[in-house]
């Protein structure tokens, strides 16, 4: 068991949610959520079907105002700026605050396009910066050794879970600050998702990572942070080695223990 | 364990395993006061007895151990059903050391009994069947705590663990008047210092047993804390 988790008030703050609520037209999804997300370390949110943390996820980069009929209230920080402010341009908070859903969702073009697409919307590279920052970001994402030789072959081609890891590599590729993974491995066979547990443990160096899953021993595995939710509300929130071994909440203790329902 | 799993299988597992070990408890508590009654009648007969129960407890460990090691492989267990699991590891160990203990006093009456030693020689033997029977009550309590999961009685056994120190003190001092008074008796009354010893290591294993409750019930690891401050952690 991890013991070096340090105590919250010791972290750097990278996100604050303040009074959060989320609505899906009059259905209250999210209810006054407050929320400090440490810099630089892994966050899980876990909770049964329903409980609002994709919702979460998908508001922390606006992924919700594609939807007229969806509202968020209330304040999401990054380091005190607030992203849910109209004034701020929409692709500029999603440079910030990457995202992978749960399916892989390469692009229908080759592995080399599907991680340079996104840095050509922020960037103006010449052809050997765009070389290298494909390569660093295939680096990152654990996958070069595996697609170097074959760059130019179709996104599509790949494993599941290799095509987790090219939408990996894609999202950190335009150097985000932030990344969100929900349910990333929910689609992946166990050694795959080995590989993109040991990715999370070694992207937290240089990204604040949150992660929705359904696994708990996932959440438990890979993440310093836990937070558990139910019914759009914030139970619990807490170191991971504590939440799972002397959660101070009953409620999350039936859940983890499986004693729910 | 009141509330139930979502898994049945995962309930009766944890039932089973927590049965086993209250079975291994009833057996060294046995044990114990088999050996007292071994000494108290210097029957050799008993003491025999005690021996051959040894290999059945350690055997009764191992096959624990087994079992909890498939429970976490196949579960998973956290919070509570974990803290259960690894308080069953320590309980066992420190019931196997009980045994230990036994089979020790048991031996050494098979000592004494061949050494001549008999109810004629003016010896303490009651005092030691008083130190034995706190500790034994002190056993049958922690498990009792165990069975229950009750932190108010596991933190009596931690409130009353001096009584038998205080005891063991005592017949020391006993026995150390005899073997001055009469030499003869020095040789028996070294060998009975040592069945005091384990009487005395037998209530140390009620103590840990009682602290693993605690730490099930409460989550809160009381080793190496004062009785003050576990009494917070429970009330």
């Amino acid at each position: 068991m991890d013991t070096k988790v340090e105590l919250h008030s010791t972290e750097k703050i990278k996100l604050t949610v303040r009074d959060l609520n989320f609505y899906y037209g009059s259905f209250h999804a999210l209810k006054h959520i407050n929320l400090d997300i440490p810099e630089r370390k892994v966050t899980a949110f876990i909770g049964p079907s329903g409980c609002g943390k994709s919702t979460l996820l998908r508001v922390f980069n606006r992924m919700f105002e594609l939807y007229p009929e969806q509202r968020a209230e209330g304040q999401v920080k990054l380091d005190g700026e607030d992203v849910l402010s109209k004034k701020l341009d929409v692709s500029l908070v999603r440079a910030k605050i990457g995202m992978v859903f749960q399916k892989p969702t390469p692009f229908p073009m080759s592995i080399y396009d599907n991680i340079a697409f996104g840095v050509r919307l922020f960037e103006t590279l010449p052809r050997a910066e765009m070389d290298e920052r494909v390569e660093w970001a295939l680096k990152k994402a654990a996958l070069w050794g595996e697609v170097k030789d074959k760059l130019a072959q179709n996104g599509s081609s790949l494993s599941g879970g290799q095509q987790q890891r090219l939408c990996i590599a894609r999202g950190i590729a335009i150097k985000p600050e932030v990344l969100l993974l929900d349910e990333p491995c929910s689609a992946l066979d166990p050694i795959s998702t080995g590989k993109i547990e040991e990715l999370i443990h070694e992207l937290k160096a240089d990204y604040t990572v949150m992660i929705v899953t359904h696994n708990m021993q996932q959440a438990a595995r890979c993440s310093d942070y836990t937070a558990y939710m139910y019914l759009g509300d914030l139970v619990e929130f807490g170191p991971t080695s504590e939440l799972f071994m002397k959660p101070k909440k009953r409620d999350t203790e039936d859940y983890i223990t499986g004693r729910f329902g | 364990m009141t509330d139930k799993h979502l898994s049945t299988q995962f309930d009766a597992e944890l039932g089973r395993i927590s049965n086993r070990v209250l079975e291994m408890g009833g057996l060294v508590e046995s044990q114990v006061t088999q050996g007292l009654y071994a000494l108290t009648t210097f029957s050799l007969e008993t003491a025999i007895q005690v021996l051959q129960h040894e290999d059945r407890v350690n055997q009764m460990e191992v096959e624990i151990d087994r079992d909890l090691s498939a429970i976490i492989a196949r579960r998973q267990p956290t919070a509570r059903d974990l803290r259960l699991l690894i308080a069953i590891s320590k309980t066992i160990a420190n019931l196997e050391r009980v045994g230990d203990e036994a089979a020790r006093i048991a031996r050494t009456v098979q000592r004494l009994i061949n050494a001549g030693l008999s109810s004629r020689m003016r010896l303490p033997v009651a005092d030691l069947q008083y130190e034995a029977d706190l500790a034994i009550a002190q056993l049958r309590k922690s498990l009792d705590a165990f069975a229950r999961l009750d932190a108010v009685k596991a933190l009596e056994v931690l409130k009353e663990d001096n009584q038998i120190d205080e005891e063991f003190d005592g017949l020391l001092r006993k026995l150390i008047t005899y073997m001055m008074e009469d030499p003869r008796t020095i040789s028996a009354s070294i060998d009975l210092v040592f069945v005091a010893k384990a009487i005395e290591r037998v209530g140390d294993h009620a103590k840990n047993l009682a602290e693993a409750v605690i730490y099930v019930v409460k989550g809160t690891d009381v080793r190496h804390t004062s009785v003050e401050d576990v009494e917070n952690v429970v009330r």
